[in-house]
C-alpha cells in the first residue's frame, strides 16, 4: 500500500492494465508527451511507447469513434475526454453507436471501450467546464457509468472498466485529482462495477453520494447529532439497488446528495426507486440535496454556494430529522430562483 | 456619454493607427497584470492570455464595425478589448465581480458585449465557428452589408465544427470572415504534431473559400488583409478565410509553463513582437515621437492600475446573480 494522489492512482490503474493486457491502448488530447492535462497518464508514453500511448488532435468525434472502431476489432482503448463537456461534440459515438453495437450485432460483437473524463465544479472553471453531466449518459442501455470518489475508487473502478467488455464511462471529479489516500493496488483492489460501498455506518439516515459528494456526506456526518450509513454508489449504471435498499430498510430515511442541478439529477432515479420499493420502511420523506437549477457560476463565493457543502448537508439533514418534513433548499428559503 | 457610446467610441477610435498601438499596449498590460493578480490571489480559476497576439485582435477590430457579429474563444481578453470592451468589463469578469461584462458570473473564458458585436465567448473549441455562420445567415437575410467574424485557433481546425461551418458558409455564400489565430500550439501540442498541413488556409481553400496566410505580427498587414476580405464579403462575395501566423508568449493557461517550446523559438518571435515593430514604424514615420510614446505607455499603465482598483472595489455578485438570467422572459410579439 502506498499513499497516492487520485491522479497517480489513475496512472497506476492504466499502467497495471496495460501491463496485463497488450491490447490496452490510451489516447486523447495531450495524454502522451505531456502526461495528460491533469497528469493522469504521466510516464505511460515512456513506459509503453508511442504505438500504445497517443496524442490526438482536438477531434473528439474522430478519436472517440476511432476508439469504438478499435474496440470492436480487438483493442481495448482507454480514451480521455479532458472535460466531460467535450463529450458533447462526440456524444453520438458513445450513446448512439458504441452503446448499441452489442445489441445491433445480435450479440456477435462487444465493445471494450473506456471513456475517462474529468467532471464537476469547485475549481472556478465556469459554466462550460464545471458540470458533471452523468445525466447525458444515464438513460443509455448498453453503457456502464462509474464515478470515482477518491484515489482508491479511481484505481479500482478504472481497472474494472478496462476489464469490462462493454463501453464504460469513468468520471473523475476534477477537484479530487490532488487528494491523497492509502491505495492498495493489484488485482484484489479491482472494484466490481455495479457495487456500491458502505463507507460509514449509522442508524438514523442513509446518505447516498457519488463522486465528490461522497466526501461531502462523510464530512457532514462527522460532527452531526445523528449517525448515518454513507453509501458511495461508485457505479451509477447499473446501480446497486440491494445495498441502498438494505440500508434504507434499517434507517428508514434516504438522503441523496448531488452536486448538479436539481431537475433531472441522477438522484431522481434513486429517490424514485426507494420511494417505491422501500415504501413500507420509510419514516421520513425521501430527500434530495442538490445544486440549484442554474449554470455553474464562476465567482468562487457563488460556486461554493452552488455546490452543496458539508455544513449545508448537515443542516438539511438536521431539519429532516427534527421536523420529519422535507427540508427546503437554500434558494427557496431565500426566495431565489422562483 | 452612455456606456454604449463609450464602447463605440473606443471601437471607432481604432480608425487611427496610433490608437491601435495604444490598444495593443493596453491588451499587453492587462494580460501581464492578470498573471500578477493571480499570484496575489485575486484571480481564481483558469485564464488564457494572449500576449503576442495583439496585432491580430486589434487589426480585426479596426477593420470591422460594431454591427458585425464576432464569435471568439476562451482566449478572448485581447479580442474583447480590441472590439471596445473596457479594461473594467474584461477584468471584472476575470475577477468575478459585478462590474464584469456579464456581471461576474462568466469568468475569464466568458466575455460578451452585443453592443460591439461580441457574442458570449466559447470555451468549447470550435463552437464559435458554426455560430458565426448562423450570424452570417441572419445578416444575409436581413439585407444590408453587415458580416459575421469567427475568431478561432489553429487547433480548432481539427474539429468537425470547423469543417461543417466552413462548408455551410461556402454553399450558402454567407457573409462570414473566418479568422484563424495560428499561434503554433493547441494546448501543449505543436501544430505540426496534430495537423498534416503547414498552413490552415489550404483548408479554407478546400471549401472553395478564398483564403490566405498572413503575417499576424504586423498590425498594418492585418488591417489591410481584413479590409480587403471584408470589402469583398460586404459586396456579396461570400465567405473569406484568413490565417494569421502569430505566437502566444504565455503558456496555454495559467498553470502551463510551456516546457514543450523548442529552445530559441520564443526569442525568434519576440524579435518580431507586434508592439515593438509597430512602435518603431510609427516613430520612424514621425506619426509618433518618443515623448508621446512614453506618455502613451504611462497612460495605459495608469488606466490598468485604475481599472484594477475599480474592479477590486466592485462587489462579488450576490447569490441572486446565479439565478438572474437563466431564461429570457417572453416578450409579446
Ligand atoms: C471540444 C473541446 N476539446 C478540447 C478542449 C480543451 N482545449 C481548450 S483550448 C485547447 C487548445 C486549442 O488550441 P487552438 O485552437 O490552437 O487555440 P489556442 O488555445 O491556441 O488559442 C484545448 C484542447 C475544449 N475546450 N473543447
Ligand atoms: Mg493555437
Amino acid at each position: 500500500m502506498a499513499k497516492l494522489r487520485m491522479r497517480q492512482a489513475i496512472v497506476a490503474a492504466l499502467a497495471d492494465e496495460m501491463e496485463r493486457d497488450g491490447s490496452v491502448i490510451v489516447f486523447g488530447e495531450d495524454v502522451a508527451a505531456a502526461g495528460g492535462p491533469f497528469k493522469t497518464s504521466e510516464g505511460l508514453l515512456e513506459r509503453f511507447g508511442r504505438a500504445r500511448v497517443r496524442d490526438t488532435p482536438i477531434s473528439e468525434t474522430g478519436f472517440l469513434g476511432a476508439g469504438l472502431g478499435a474496440a470492436v476489432t480487438g483493442l481495448r482503448p482507454v480514451v480521455e475526454i479532458m472535460f466531460i463537456e467535450f463529450l458533447g461534440v462526440a456524444l453520438d459515438m458513445l450513446s448512439t453507436e458504441a452503446a448499441k453495437f452489442r445489441y445491433l450485432s445480435g450479440g456477435k460483437l462487444s465493445v471494450p471501450l473506456v471513456v475517462r473524463a474529468s467532471a464537476g465544479s469547485g475549481l472556478g472553471f465556469g459554466a462550460q467546464h464545471s458540470q458533471t453531466l452523468e445525466t447525458w449518459l444515464y438513460a443509455t442501455p448498453g453503457l456502464k457509468l462509474a464515478v470515482a470518489s477518491g484515489p482508491r475508487t479511481a484505481y479500482g473502478l478504472l481497472r474494472a472498466a478496462v476489464q469490462d467488455d462493454n463501453p464504460v464511462v469513468v468520471l473523475e471529479p476534477r477537484p479530487l485529482y490532488g487528494e491523497r489516500e492509502e491505495v492498495e493496488t493489484g488485482d484484489a483492489a479491482v472494484i466490481p462495477l455495479g457495487q456500491a460501498n458502505l463507507c460509514a455506518t449509522g442508524d438514523d439516515v442513509t446518505i447516498v453520494g457519488l463522486g465528490q459528494t461522497v466526501g461531502t456526506a462523510l464530512r457532514a456526518a462527522e460532527s452531526a447529532g445523528w449517525t448515518a450509513d454513507v453509501i458511495d454508489l461508485q457505479t451509477l449504471l447499473p446501480w446497486d439497488r440491494d445495498t441502498v435498499f438494505a440500508s434504507v430498510a434499517r434507517t428508514g430515511r434516504l438522503v441523496v446528495v448531488e452536486e448538479s442541478p436539481r431537475t433531472g439529477g441522477w438522484g431522481t432515479e434513486i429517490a424514485a426507486a426507494v420511494a417505491g420499493e422501500c415504501f413500507g420502511d420509510l419514516t421520513a420523506p425521501v430527500t434530495r440535496i442538490t445544486a440549484p437549477d442554474v449554470p455553474v457560476p464562476f465567482p468562487p463565493e457563488l460556486e461554493a454556494r452552488y455546490l452543496p457543502g458539508p455544513d449545508y448537508v448537515r443542516a438539511q439533514i438536521d431539519t429532516l430529522l427534527d421536523s420529519g418534513r422535507l427540508p427546503v433548499p437554500w434558494w427557496e428559503t431565500e426566495g431565489l430562483g422562483a | 456619454m452612455t456606456a454604449t457610446e463609450a464602447l463605440l467610441d473606443r471601437r471607432g477610435g481604432l480608425r487611427d493607427r496610433v490608437a491601435r498601438l495604444e490598444r495593443m499596449l493596453e491588451i499587453r498590460a492587462l494580460e501581464d497584470r492578470v498573471q500578477a493578480l493571480f499570484s496575489e490571489g485575486l484571480v481564481h480559476g483558469t485564464t488564457h492570455t494572449a500576449q503576442g497576439q495583439e496585432a491580430v485582435a486589434v487589426g480585426v477590430a479596426a477593420a470591422t464595425r460594431p454591427t458585425d457579429v464576432v464569435t471568439c474563444t476562451y482566449r478572448g481578453h485581447a479580442v474583447a478589448l480590441a472590439l471596445g470592451l473596457t479594461v473594467e468589463d474584461v477584468l471584472g469578469e476575470i475577477m468575478g465581480r459585478t462590474i464584469g461584462s456579464v456581471g461576474g458570473v462568466g469568468g475569464s473564458m466568458h466575455l460578451c458585449e452585443p453592443d460591439v458585436g461580441l457574442l458570449p465567448t466559447f470555451a468549447i473549441v470550435g463552437a464559435g465557428i458554426p455560430v458565426a455562420v448562423g450570424a452570417g445567415l441572419s445578416a444575409q437575410l436581413r439585407g444590408g452589408d453587415d458580416i459575421a467574424v469567427a475568431v478561432f485557433g489553429d487547433g480548432a481546425t481539427n474539429i468537425g465544427a470547423f469543417h461543417e461551418g466552413l462548408n455551410l458558409a461556402a454553399i450558402w455564400q454567407l457573409p462570414v470572415l473566418f479568422v484563424c489565430e495560428h499561434n503554433v500550439y493547441g494546448e501543449y501540442s505543436r501544430f505540426d504534431l496534430t495537423t498534416p498541413v503547414a498552413d490552415v488556409s489550404v483548408r479554407g481553400a478546400s471549401y472553395a473559400i478564398p483564403s490566405a496566410t498572413v503575417d499576424g505580427q504586423d498590425v498594418d498587414v492585418v488591417v489591410a488583409a481584413v479590409e480587403e476580405a471584408v470589402t469583398a464579403i460586404r459586396a456579396g462575395g461570400g465567405p473569406r478565410f484568413l490565417e494569421f501566423k502569430t505566437y502566444r508568449y504565455a503558456g496555454h493557461s495559467r498553470s502551463d509553463t510551456a516546457p514543450y517550446r523548442p529552445e530559441g523559438e520564443m526569442e525568434l518571435w519576440r524579435e518580431r513582437d507586434p508592439i515593438d515593430r509597430f512602435t518603431e514604424r510609427l516613430l520612424s514615420e514621425d506619426a509618433l515621437d518618443a515623448a508621446a510614446a512614453d506618455a502613451m505607455a504611462a497612460r495605459v499603465a495608469a488606466r490598468v492600475d485604475e481599472a484594477v482598483e475599480t474592479v477590486k472595489a466592485s462587489p462579488v455578485p450576490d447569490a441572486e446573480a446565479m439565478f438572474r438570467h437563466v431564461y429570457a422572459p417572453n416578450r409579446s410579439r
